[in-house]
């Protein structure tokens, strides 16, 4: 091993590391609540079995239940709700509820991993860290609540409750989304600010739905007794089904549009793999450049259909390199796809970032320059062309070394540095 | 709605008459204000939100039944009646100035009737106790029960008298299950009733947020399904560019094999996913080397594998989309022959897919229904009666029959430009005899460039037959064929 080698090695270990203790830390500690609350519970025993068990199977039926979100997230929004319910009880038909947050978070713990047992036995593994920021966000929420509602701080008037209450759904909501943007700020070496910003706008619908069935459940079970935790749980059900076959068609339309993109491939118009890997540069290109996550999804499409106007010509271009060819051709290229695109009428932006892949980033006449998702596909484009399925690190320093060249009219340099800083990483470049 | 007829107007006034003669006899005793103006916003946010109940309709929908009965059982029939008023506020775009008041008289009176329901089966107005909570469930459900109905039935009533009835209840979307989740909704209302005691005018707002995040996901899923087909189909409009194909083949093909699968009546699911089969089933001719497609002479035995392996390399591309199980076996084998002699397996009978019996039928129909450079488009009952002909021995006979089936009841809406046949019925008549041979093999079932080789015997297909075919098959003239429009990027792009 050379030594130029053994340095290579140390920035692609040393951010892993980081990952898995950030999120080994959030697991343990969870799991140290855990055991907290549950022989706290024991030594102090349980109160009032039947309303525990009740929203533990709740929680357990949620936790069954639970579905992905759009951008690989995980959602359990019914055992959420039934366990911030618990959290927020203060009566159950004409008793008092006097549980406390120990018992809290036992129960939701235990329904918790009685919920992802059946996941466990059809081998799908549980999201440990995904679990873990669900029960510390209902922590939060509980360690507030509980002592207020047990000691009887809170007056028995909905105006007086309801602001505490709405509160600390917020808050446990905010705790959620800050763990998770956390945790994905790690895994996807992405800006703290965007990854939040993109998590609180994925959850605040799905989170508004949740905090008002929690408030509903808890204040129901005063008025109805525990048949009020099955009633409200009706339209976070309906929600959940809508959501899973959103999900569901998000997911089949990337891989159609990826699949889709390789015609060009299977035409001998491209290099095999051309689109997937442009794709997977520009998006962490993206990312590095801090751009928010619908954007990154746009910049995801374009990427792969930005050589798709390639169809309309006669004879391939040979090793499909569009680097290669005349501008003239290019801008033909390009319009052509965006044409295409265009036809679909939802993806405009797309069509339009597609477009003007081809300009330059200074452009001598045109006045303005074309959209940052553009400039970054063009250079991912030409890296690609130069460097193709290469892993060869010397191979991908000099198209880095030559894109920098033409920084003064061709490349965003904003845009080559980061490409840059990605390669020296040799995140994007896995064999 | 359209312009309505003086007995429609006669109809909407009466509706509203009879409302405002409900409230006018009040008694007022149990109006409770500041609930009529909670539960009147709650009613003004639903019908904001109304959504046509399907993309054909002129009949929307919002969940009006909840503030309307959550009022039945706090304010019995005057209160309900005055929450149901406030519809006319709704902030929409849809609505007439006519259907606004109709919709309010229509929700108004409904609300009244149920509140009497109510009464008469015995249910106490007012804040529900605890005691309240088994006994309230009769009454409740006969009220919800009565106004789902009353609603219907007005509804029904001015559809009928401003001309819409006779459009099938399945079109307008006004069904069965439309009352069931009315009833469903229905539900939240006497929840709203319940909770009232305890949360108080903020119960409207907190009972709503979930049920509207609900609607939301719903209409995200819709709105991302609409993107998806459009995307799939315009990427599909790109390959058939290269293909020389007449635009749209792919959208056809789909279409057809769509009402086949409905006369058969498969499961919608099914339906779904042979739409995108059809749509996406010719992708693999991209495989196929242009310089193959548009050869100068005859072609090699490997360029005529190529070909043949269409099927396949559109297998490989659409392999990696996850839901598409059924149908790609469908795009695999859509050339498939029920005698066996098809391509590329060479399978036989029932051990074809079904997905792929269909498409090879809604397939073939479009070819010969389409323009082609080297002939015109040929009328639906011919290729009908060329689809009969080959059934049994090319495609699969119960498919055809029911194509057929479809065609004649529903029409088929060909390319533009092309010959519609006005008689149907000619489309179950005699088979047109074959004048020339070469229309045989131009007009036989072709689906592109292979299919029309398979309509001829084995013994007279030779790969330069085919390839003949192939070139008259190819744009060499396009504005004579109307096929301009999807080769106009390619000349432009040829000519630098």
């Amino acid at each position: 091993m050379t030594p130029m080698a053994a340095r290579r090695h140390e920035p692609r270990g040393f951010p892993r590391q980081v990952l898995d203790s950030g999120q080994s830390l959030l697991v343990i500690f969870a799991g140290v609540l855990l055991i907290a609350g549950v022989t706290q519970t024991a030594a102090l025993g349980v109160r009032d079995v039947r309303t525990a068990l009740a929203f533990g199977g709740l929680i357990a039926f949620g936790e069954l239940l639970r579905l992905n979100l759009p951008g690989d997230r995980e959602a359990a929004p019914i055992a959420m709700a039934g366990a911030l319910a618990y959290a927020l009880l203060i009566n159950v038909g004409n008793s008092p509820a006097k549980h406390g947050p120990h018992q809290v978070v036992a129960v939701a713990a235990i329904g918790m991993l009685i919920g992802a047992l059946p996941h466990l036995a059809v081998g799908r593994p549980a999201r440990l860290s995904a679990m873990a920021a669900r029960l510390v966000a209902v922590a939060c929420a509980a360690a507030v609540f509980r002592p207020l509602a047990n000691h009887s701080l809170i007056g028995s008037h909905w105006w007086s409750e309801l602001p505490v209450m709405v509160s600390l759904v917020i808050l446990a909501w905010l705790v959620e989304a800050v763990i998770a943007a956390l945790i994905r700020t790690d895994l996807l070496r992405g800006r703290f600010g965007v990854t939040l910003l993109d998590e609180l706008h994925v959850q605040l619908p799905l989170g508004a739905a949740v905090g008002a069935s929690a408030l509903l459940i808890a204040f129901a079970a005063e008025e109805m007794g525990l048949a009020a935790v099955a009633v409200f749980t009706a339209p976070l059900l309906v929600t959940q089904v809508a959501l899973r076959r959103y999900t569901g068609i998000r997911a089949t339309y990337l891989q159609t549009v990826r699949a889709l993109a390789r015609v060009t491939e299977i035409g001998g118009y491209v290099e095999t793999g051309h689109s997937a890997r442009v794709s997977k540069l520009a998006v962490s290109i993206g990312r590095e450049l801090g751009m928010p996550e619908p954007a990154l999804l746009e910049l995801e499409y374009a990427a792969l259909m930005h050589d798709i106007g390639q169809l309309s010509l006669r004879e391939p271009i040979p090793g499909g390199a569009t680097v290669l060819v005349v501008r003239e051709e290019q801008r033909r290229i390009a319009e052509y796809g965006a044409e295409v695109i265009q036809e679909a009428r939802v993806l405009d932006t797309v069509a339009d970032i597609v477009r003007r892949q081809s300009d330059p980033c200074r452009p001598a006449e045109r006045g303005e320059e074309p959209p940052l998702s553009s400039r970054i596909i063009r250079a991912a484009n030409a890296f690609d062309d130069l460097v193709g399925s290469s892993v060869e690190p010397s191979r991908a320093a000099a198209a880095v070394q030559r894109l920098r060249l033409d920084t003064a009219s061709e490349y965003d340099p904003q845009v080559v540095e980061a490409l840059s800083r990605l390669v020296s990483r040799r995140s994007v470049l896995g064999p | 709605m359209g312009k309505l007829s003086r007995i429609a107007w006669l109809y909407i006034g009466a509706v509203i008459a009879a409302a405002a003669v409900g409230v006018a006899r009040g008694p007022f005793t149990e109006v409770n204000w500041a609930q009529v103006a909670a539960l009147g916003l709650l009613l003004v946010a639903c019908e904001s939100t109304a959504t046509l109940l399907s993309s054909r309709s002129s009949v929307s929908w919002s969940p009006n039944t909840i503030p309307s009965l959550a009022a039945v059982v706090l304010m019995g029939p005057v209160g309900a009646a005055l929450v149901g008023c406030c519809t006319v506020l709704g902030v929409r775009r849809g609505p007439s100035p006519a259907q606004r008041l109709f919709n309010t008289g229509m929700f108004t009176l409904s609300a009244y009737l149920a509140g009497r329901v109510f009464l008469l089966f015995g249910g106490h107005v007012g804040t529900p106790k605890d005691s309240a909570f088994p006994g309230i469930i009769g009454p409740f459900a006969a009220a919800a029960v009565v106004f789902v109905i009353i609603n219907f039935s007005l509804l029904r009533g001015v559809l009928l008298l401003a001309r819409e009835a006779g459009t099938p209840g399945a079109r307008i979307g006004l069904d069965f299950k439309v009352l069931l989740t009315d009833m469903g909704y229905a539900v939240f209302g006497v929840l709203i009733a319940a909770l009232w005691g305890v949360l108080g005018p903020f119960t409207p707002t907190l009972v709503i947020i979930p049920l509207m995040v609900a609607r939301w996901a719903v209409a995200q899923f819709a709105a991302q399904q609409r993107a998806y087909e459009a995307t799939v189909s315009a990427l599909c409009q790109a390959v058939e560019t290269k293909d020389f194909y007449t635009r749209g083949h792919s959208e056809r093909v789909s279409r057809g094999s769509v009402m086949i699968a409905r006369e058969i009546g498969m499961r919608a699911e099914r339906v779904e996913a042979i739409r995108y089969a059809g749509m996406l089933h010719d992708v693999g001719k991209l495989g196929v080397p242009t310089s193959v497609l548009q050869k100068n002479g005859s072609l090699t035995d490997d360029e005529y594998a190529a070909i043949q392996l269409h099927p396949m390399r559109g297998l490989d591309i659409v392999r990696e989309i996850g839901f598409l199980d059924e149908a790609l076996a469908g795009i695999m084998h859509h050339h498939e022959r029920i005698d066996g002699r098809g391509y590329p397996m060479g399978l036989a009978g029932d051990e074809i897919p079904e997905f792929a019996r269909v498409l090879a039928v809604a397939d073939a129909f479009d070819a010969m229904t389409s323009t082609r450079s080297y002939r015109g488009a040929r009328p639906v009952h011919e290729a009908v009666a060329e689809l009969r002909k080959w059934a049994g021995t090319q495609f699969d006979p119960a498919f055809v029959d029911a194509f057929v089936t479809a065609i004649e009841r529903d029409g088929w809406k060909g390319p533009e430009g092309a010959p519609r046949s006005d008689d149907q019925a000619a489309a179950t008549g005699a088979l047109p005899a074959q004048t020339a041979q070469g229309d045989a093999l131009a007009g036989g079932l072709a689906a592109g460039v292979m299919l029309r080789a398979d309509v001829l015997p084995d013994d007279m297909l030779s790969h330069d037959m085919l390839r003949a075919d192939m070139l008259s098959g190819s744009v060499a003239e396009p504005d004579e064929d109307g096929l301009d429009a999807p080769t106009k990027p390619l000349r432009a792009i040829e000519s630098i």
